[in-house]
């Protein structure tokens, strides 16, 4: 099947991106600078993303549809303000993940983004859950860019006036030209930063508008190893059908209200995993020396028993260490623990290590 | 001194009498990106030609290293192992991987030249 491509495209060649195969579409794995620089201009300046593969879905609907939602997702939504956004997953009825998601109550209805690999199924299988009662849109027409950075709010600002005020996951609609642009703050590199909903039409003028502020375009790989230093999952690799958010440590995701109360899909088995506990775990993994265990590796314990699997692994430009997380049983999953990672046939020794790896010096405000 | 030879790795060889210094080509490190560690062969070692003789690891993916001739190794470059990215910054020079006394000479003879590498490169695509 041909790649689909996205509205950056002709930019992300002109920058020099090199291409690769991504979940349908053609996307820029790195720009002429290379990952490592990538990586550190996104932490010590500002970093453009092309997410524009992500699923942006619309479901219209008022305070009936928020009900409905809550029969699906573990999160409180009825009494979700207006421009909220909320961190959360589509599961089975074991609690497996189909997919995470971000929901934001917009104007008549609610917005959630969605994982591109999944936006397709996610889509039908919402469709179904909500028995076709509400109109949903999973829209061609939208590009969404992220900036993410210490400087992406002064970038943004120039630009767009007020996104100053927007507090960490909330948005709001604002004027861009002639057109309504939808901005949250939000991101996924461990950055404060802003993600925005533009359509196609506008969203290489408005890239180049943030390129000539300052801002750098960066891939898919520097995307990586920025989300692996902030501790976040990917889902297909670090979360899956077959692990729920409490072995993917995403507990806090889930509403407290929620779990007492019930009433959402998968909700039996995540009770009774915090309840009774969990076999295996979601941890992150500090390598001692200079080796990179890479997804699939296998761990094992001092005593030479396998206990767990490698999912993300790389090299952490910002703290010049190697880093990974990986699923474990329960009782090794101490942090301090001693384990060891088998690459290329040979073990060498880790640590298990407190999530996320890197963290940001300064308290992020709202009003910088 | 001979001429710089290629093999179908991407490993460039220089032949000094009986000592061979091997590294990657720049198009390798092209296609391999950033290089953040690298795992040289050990000293006193034999490696067979073509063998396995070392790994970099970048921030897309590992790769094996092979030795385009057989040999032991007599000479290891330390100074890419503390800091890997002298290998992206100048591969063909300064960041050689390591130095072998070769064992047969006419294994020099199926590597490709400059000319034929590039267009080996170019045509191959990777």
């Amino acid at each position: 099947m041909e790649n689909k491509i996205t509205a950056l495209n002709t930019l992300h060649k002109k920058h020099g991106a090199k291409l690769v195969s991504f979940a349908g579409y053609e996307m820029p794995i790195q720009y002429s600078k290379g990952i490592i620089e990538e990586h550190k201009s996104t932490r010590e300046n500002a970093g453009i993303f092309d997410v524009s593969h992500m699923g942006q879905l619309f479901i219209k609907g008022d305070s009936l549809l928020a009900e409905d939602l809550e029969k699906i997702f573990p999160v409180e939504l009825k009494n979700c303000k207006l421009n909220q956004s909320k961190y959360s997953f589509l599961m089975n009825d074991e609690a497996g993940i189909h997919d995470d998601l971000i929901i934001t109550k917009v104007v008549g209805g609610f917005n959630i983004v969605l994982n591109a690999a999944c936006k397709h199924s996610d889509f039908e299988l919402l469709k179904k859950l909500l028995s076709d009662r509400y109109e949903m849109n999973l829209s061609e027409e939208l590009s969404l860019i992220a900036i993410q950075g210490p400087k992406a709010v002064k970038i943004l600002e120039k630009i767009i006036n007020g996104v100053s005020k927007l507090k960490f996951m909330n948005g709001n609609s604002f004027n861009y030209l002639d057109q309504s642009i939808y901005i949250t703050r939000s991101g996924y590199t461990g950055e404060d930063g802003f993600e925005i909903s533009i359509n196609n039409k506008y969203a290489e003028l408005f890239t180049e508008k943030l390129i000539n502020q300052g801002a750098n375009l960066i891939g898919l790989g520097a995307r990586d190893t920025l989300r692996l230093e902030a501790g976040l999952c990917l889902y297909g690799h670090d979360m899956d059908i077959n692990k729920s958010p409490i072995e993917a440590s995403l507990k806090w995701a889930i509403s407290k209200n929620r779990i007492i109360s019930g009433g959402f899909i998968g909700h039996k088995k995540i009770k009774s995993q915090i309840e009774n506990g969990i076999n295996k775990v979601r941890v992150g993994i500090k390598p001692v020396g200079r080796i990179i265990a890479r997804e699939n590796t296998a761990i094992f314990s001092e005593d030479n028993k396998n206990i767990g699997e490698i999912t993300s692994g790389t090299f952490g430009p910002s703290i010049q260490a190697p880093i990974a997380m990986g699923y474990i049983e329960s009782s090794f999953s101490k942090v301090d623990t001693k384990i060891f990672l088998e690459v290329r046939g040979k073990k060498y020794p880790a640590s298990i290590s407190n999530l996320p790896f890197y963290k940001k010096s300064y308290v992020k405000g709202a009003n910088q | 001194m001979s001429e710089v030879k290629f093999s179908k790795e991407h490993e460039w060889i220089k032949l000094d009498g009986d000592t061979a210094t091997i590294g990657i080509t720049q198009h390798a490190t092209e296609m391999l990106g950033d290089i953040v560690f690298v795992e040289l062969p050990e000293l006193g070692s034999s490696v067979a030609k073509d063998g396995n003789a070392g790994v970099v690891e970048s921030t897309k993916a590992a790769s094996d290293i092979y030795t385009p001739v057989s040999g032991e190794i007599i000479e290891n470059n330390q100074s890419i192992v503390d800091d890997p990215a002298k290998i992206n910054a100048d591969p063909e020079n300064e960041a050689w991987f390591f130095k072998l006394k070769i064992s047969n000479k006419s294994e020099m003879d199926s590597l490709m030249n400059k000319e034929e590498y590039e267009k080996f490169s170019k045509e191959s695509g990777n």
